[in-house]
């Protein structure tokens, strides 16, 4: 079965997938050093339960989850804590709390890993939450919040095998190599939701993985029904996928789970499967590692916390100096500054992309209304108006016109002729406007996400301080002694 | 040991790569797109179209080059961007090819200088800038603009107008000896229509003289044409979108229709509407410019029809004989309101 992916907007871009899925799945060199963010999800940032000095095994739990939303945290590796210590993030502008593992080459496993309390569905979503599962599709989300929070029962899961980002093949690898894996784990969440109705979705152009998936379904439990859809970026987003697959919007504020569907990304589920068939944790995904400027691009399955220059290194090196090293796809992925960053649970793909993989932005011009963004927009927004009332500092319009809506897709950035940063500004614009609603008393969601962000650049700032004071005061004695 | 790179990259904020595209190539292909027309109109009525736009071009990047100076605004980014181009080569479209120079060149400067950048310049404008300073001249010199060469076809008197005739009547305004104005000129089909009406005469027997062709006027319906060929290849490259282009001509052909099925004697028909004056420039390169236009798809529509229909509204009982000008900015001043009224309804919410 096909549908429409799209009701409205979106791209036709050209694809660049193949480069990566000629050569099959191979594992990544472990690293000797492991790097791992306390903060590689959304919602607050896990806390350490272990300290400098600590044996940990693989699969080991290392960081329990903070307040409200948030994950569990595994090392990938057998080794030592070396240190707990802030460090520069490839996702946050500020540096977050990282967990250094040396790894001692022993991979030995952790057996302790807890069992679910009983065989009741409830139970079966607080144990997906103790695997430190999130949404690997790139939102991050965690897994188990999520699923606790959804429906009772009856809910209809999509399995998003959608990926519609134009280099990356980490879900299609996924589904072509281990579609058993898919489709157990898509069982598992069904259970776990009581859901009655399972879709898988991949775009038109994946038919090995659709094969795959096919030929895996015929030995489920359950019969998922098996859609694709066209490969129009981006057909995969969330809220889009959900309005090709059953016809309904999700309303604006409100969740999926709200019109009682669940979305799952392949790679998430597929992760559900190894920590509740097999008990391994999320330690490890798949990375799609891509663009010109790699020698032998491939997908890899990568320990989390693995730096990228290792990632390259096993894909032949780079074959150019990237013009650009980005994390995620070229059209909403973050552009690396160096390649010491690692791997973290969003990684989906990294493209070392030579000049010629891009075409930059020209010189900005003035906006001249031609309504080329408000055509390609996948959420019926009017960027050329939002853009004049971000400039002008309307929030009454900002809200009026949708920005909280935008889903940061970028295709209106992609068909701009006067090649305006317009997702850079409404991004910019977001928690300005977040704020004015919260003042009216209309946004408490996007508050609650808000204020957790606040509070974590106010307790980074104190620390800051304290650092400082401290090497101040180092300082000071140290002029007082000579 | 793993080799890493020794220098920082450079970064860049999502999305990291976009469209080969820039308004200075939207605005050279609508120039390319206007070329059909303009040859064709050096054909039928002389090279003094030719003339014009060369001025209109130099007066309108003088203006452009005084106004970014004076605003401070970088010139080398703006000044080529194309846009002013286009405000000079629609003003040339709309002025008879033997106007006097200072005509076009005060024309030209005043859109530029006026319409355009005192109200923000290139995107901030809130009229067409072609068509204020079209309309300008038409209200100040309206004399000198209903001076339309006759067209150079078969049974027409005609006298040739070498090119040095053609820049000595347009820039010392003297004729060549032994010539009037009343042999070089004819009046437009519009004219025709308007004055014959007037004066007592049916719509069938105005229709006969012999600057009426197939549908419009002789060299007019040809060059309308053109510029309909001009138009259909803009919308095929998407720099247009059909939205303005098809309301603008149904607004001006519902209604002449209409009146030329209740009183075919008194009304033109729409075909000789359609065909008729600046109804194609209008609607694919004039009521496109996407800075003074709705700009929401029914917004759009709006937008156009409701130039059509005003400027069928002047032309058949108003006091100019054509309206597209003015029906332009009359729908450039309404653009805020159509746009506040017609936005889309938003993902995931109702209305």
């Amino acid at each position: 079965m096909t549908t429409r992916a799209l009701t409205r907007g979106g791209l036709k871009l050209d694809t660049h997938k193949r480069r990566s899925t000629t050569h099959p799945l191979r594992a990544a060199t472990t690293p000797e050093v492991l790097v791992l963010s306390v903060d590689q999800h959304a919602g607050s940032p896990a806390v350490p339960i272990v300290k400098p000095g600590d044996r940990v095994l693989r699969g080991q739990p290392i960081a329990e989850p903070g307040h409200g939303v948030s994950a569990w945290l595994h090392s990938p590796v057998s080794g030592i804590v070396r240190t707990i210590e802030p460090r520069p993030s490839a996702l946050h502008r500020d540096p977050s709390v990282c967990i250094v593992i040396e790894n001692d080459g022993a991979n030995r496993v952790f057996e302790g890993q807890p069992q679910p309390r009983d065989d009741s569905p409830q139970a079966l979503r607080e144990h997906i939450a103790r695997g430190g599962i999130v949404g690997l599709g790139g939102a991050i989300f965690p897994t188990g919040p999520k699923l606790l929070r959804a429906p009772e029962r009856n809910a209809h899961l999509i399995v998003n095998g959608a990926e519609c980002e134009p280099w990356i093949s980490c879900d299609d690898m996924l589904m072509r190599e281990r579609a058993d894996q898919v489709i157990s784990g898509a069982e598992i969440v069904c259970r776990a939701l009581q859901a009655e109705r399972c879709t898988i979705a991949v775009e038109d152009d994946m038919t090995e993985a659709a094969q795959a998936l096919r030929a895996a379904a015929k030995q489920s439990k359950i019969v998922p029904e098996i859609v694709t859809v066209p490969s129009i970026y981006p057909a995969g987003g969330e809220r889009q996928l959900i309005t090709a697959l059953t016809g309904h919007e999700v309303p604006s504020g409100k969740l999926p789970q709200d019109i009682g569907v669940v979305c799952q990304n392949v790679g998430t589920v597929a992760a559900v499967a190894r920590w509740i068939r097999d008990g391994e944790p999320l330690i490890s995904r798949i990375v799609t590692v891509t663009g010109s400027a790699t020698k032998d691009p491939a997908n890899l399955e990568v320990l989390l916390g693995t730096p990228i220059a290792t990632l390259i290194a096993d894909c032949g090196g780079y074959a150019a100096q990237p013009a650009r090293l980005i994390m995620g796809g070229t059209m909403m992925g973050v552009a690396l500054d160096h390649d010491r960053h690692v791997v973290v649970k969003g990684t989906n793909c990294i493209v070392a992309a030579t000049h010629e993989d891009l075409e930059p932005p020209g010189p900005e011009m003035p906006c001249i209304r031609c309504g080329a963004c408000a055509e390609v927009c996948p959420a019926f927004l009017l960027p050329q108006q939002l853009h004049r009332y971000v400039l002008a500092g309307e929030l009454e319009n900002l809200d009026r016109y949708g920005l909280i809506d935008c889903i940061e897709c970028g295709c209106c950035d992609y068909v701009c002729p006067s090649q305006i940063p317009l997702v850079e500004r409404f991004r910019a614009a977001k928690p300005e406007l977040v704020r004015y609603l919260d003042m009216r008393g209309m946004a408490p969601l996007a508050r609650a996400s808000y204020e957790a962000r606040e509070a974590r650049l106010a307790r980074l700032e104190a620390e800051r301080q304290a650092q400082l004071a401290e090497k101040r005061r180092a300082l000071a004695s140290k002029f007082k002694n000579s | 040991m793993i080799e890493t790179l020794n220098t920082q990259l450079p970064t860049s904020q999502p999305p990291h790569t976009v469209a080969p595209n820039s308004v200075g190539r939207v605005m050279r292909l609508v120039l390319l797109a206007l070329a059909p027309a303009i040859l064709l109109h050096a054909v039928f009525f002389g090279v003094g179209i030719l003339v014009q736009v060369l001025l209109a071009v130099a007066s309108a990047i003088a203006a452009e080059y005084v106004a970014l100076r004076l605003r401070r605004q970088p010139v080398r980014k703006y000044l080529f961007d194309g846009s002013a181009l286009i405000t000079a080569v629609l003003i040339a479209m709309c002025l008879p090819s033997l106007a006097p120079w200072w005509l076009v060149v005060s024309g030209t400067a005043f859109g530029i200088l006026v319409a355009k950048h005192l109200y923000g310049g290139l995107g901030s404008n809130v009229f067409n800038p072609a068509m204020v300073g079209y309309a300008v001249l038409l209200v100040s010199f309206p004399v000198q603009l209903t001076r339309w060469p006759s067209p150079d076809v078969a049974g027409l008197a005609t006298i040739d107008l070498t090119l040095l005739d053609t820049l000595r009547t347009i820039f010392v305004g003297s004729l060549p000896p032994g010539t009037t104005w009343d042999a070089v000129t004819s009046p437009t089909p519009l004219d025709a229509v308007r004055s014959g009406l007037q004066g007592g005469f049916t719509l069938r027997e105005i229709q006969a003289s012999p600057t009426f062709g197939l549908v419009g006027g002789r060299g007019w319906e040809w060059i309308n044409l053109a510029v309909l060929a001009g138009g259909v290849w803009l919308l095929v490259l998407k720099i247009i979108r059909w939205h303005i282009p098809v309301a603008v001509l149904a607004g001006l052909a519902m209604p002449a229709a209409i009146m030329h099925a209740i009183d075919p004697g008194s009304y033109a028909g729409a075909f000789f509407h359609l065909t008729a004056g600046a109804s194609m420039l209008g609607a694919f390169f004039i009521a496109t410019d996407p800075v003074s236009a709705a700009t929401t798809e029914r917004g759009k529509l709006i937008y156009g029809f409701g130039i059509g229909f005003i400027a069928y509204v002047i032309r058949t009982w108003g006091g100019y004989p054509d309206g597209m000008a003015f029906a332009v900015l009359l729908m450039n001043l309404a653009v805020p309101l159509i746009d506040r009224y017609t936005v889309p309804r938003i993902y995931g919410r109702e209305t």
